[in-house]
């Protein structure tokens, strides 16, 4: 078994409202000194079998196109097992 | 012969049904067509309905991107077939590469419904031929994540092309330089945030200004079988 851990998150210039409206929900629950929230997706693949160049690179092409909008998104990949 | 405009119904899709009432009361033929199928049935062009397709799982229109029928659409579109994306079918033409930029979050995060005005900046696109430039129309909007958004470079070509088809008077979602719809490089897809097709009679909608869209698209293939 293979596990990849895809990691998507807004880029930094792109305004990102929900992760304001968590800031704010935090700093009223007294957590002091937030200065940002930024929220993103994590996407937790288990692959059969072990993680085969083919996959790796059909995997890494597919990030770019359905997990991430690169418009908006820069997203990482991350194999665990 | 009337021309035949396809409405594309995806899983989720909410407009289709108005969209081709649209078509129809616009002077052309509305011919249904499903997300699972790859024929486009030999259409003159193609709406993109707004809805939820696939539940805006992932972000509004990735999933809906990948469906067979798209692909099909996105051949077509490549080939100069106009396309009209409303809402989520914006939402799934900037997804699809087929226009620049994304959708995103409104900037104060509640799903907004109400009529907005918007003004025309681009008159000579395949849906916007019998507007005039200038023109200000009264259609609803309706949705949670309209937010347009590109980089900077990509604002000022479209700006320097003219390729900026609306602007909303009254930024109601925070859409970068108040645009409310946009069109590709030859001008035959366009992609608009706001629903023409809830507009087409003062019966129902705020207006009958939304008519405007599907009657120009009948102007514009008239003028192409004429050309």
């Amino acid at each position: 078994m293979a596990r990849i851990v895809v990691t998507v998150m807004l880029k930094p210039e792109i305004l990102d409202p929900q992760g304001t409206a968590v800031r704010g929900a935090l700093t009223r629950l007294g957590l002091t000194g937030v200065a940002d929230v930024r929220q993103g997706k994590r996407f937790v693949i288990d692959l059969e079998g072990s993680l085969d160049a083919d996959r790796e690179a059909l995997l890494t092409k597919l990030a770019g196109e359905l997990l991430a909008n690169p418009v908006i998104e820069d997203y990482s990949l991350q194999v665990e097992a | 012969m009337s021309a035949r405009i396809g409405v594309i119904t995806f899983p989720g899709s909410l407009d289709d049904s108005d969209a081709a009432r649209a078509v129809t009361a616009g002077g052309a033929d509305a011919v249904r067509l499903w997300h699972a199928d790859t024929d486009l049935q030999g259409v003159d062009a193609v709406v993109l309905p707004g809805g939820f397709s696939y539940g805006d799982y992932l972000r509004c229109g990735a999933i809906a991107r990948f469906a067979p029928m798209m692909g099909a659409v996105i051949d077509a579109a490549r080939d100069g077939l106009p396309v009209l994306g409303i809402c989520n079918g914006f939402q799934i033409l900037c997804e699809s590469g087929l226009l620049p930029g994304a959708l995103i979050r409104n900037n104060h995060l509640h799903f907004i419904c109400r009529d907005q005005k918007v003004r025309i900046a681009a008159d000579d696109t395949a849906w916007t031929a019998d507007f005039a430039a200038g023109q200000e129309i009264v259609i609803p909007v309706k949705n949670g994540e309209g937010g347009y958004v590109a980089d900077e470079r990509t604002l000022d070509m479209l700006q320097a092309e003219n390729r900026i088809v609306a602007r909303y008077v009254g930024n109601p979602n925070g859409s970068l330089r108040d645009i409310a719809g946009i069109t590709n490089e030859s001008r035959t897809v366009v992609g608009i945030m706001p629903h023409p097709e809830h507009a087409i009679d003062p019966l129902t909608g705020p207006t009958a200004d939304g008519l405007v869209f599907f009657t120009s698209i009948v102007t514009t293939l008239a003028a192409r079988v004429g050309a």
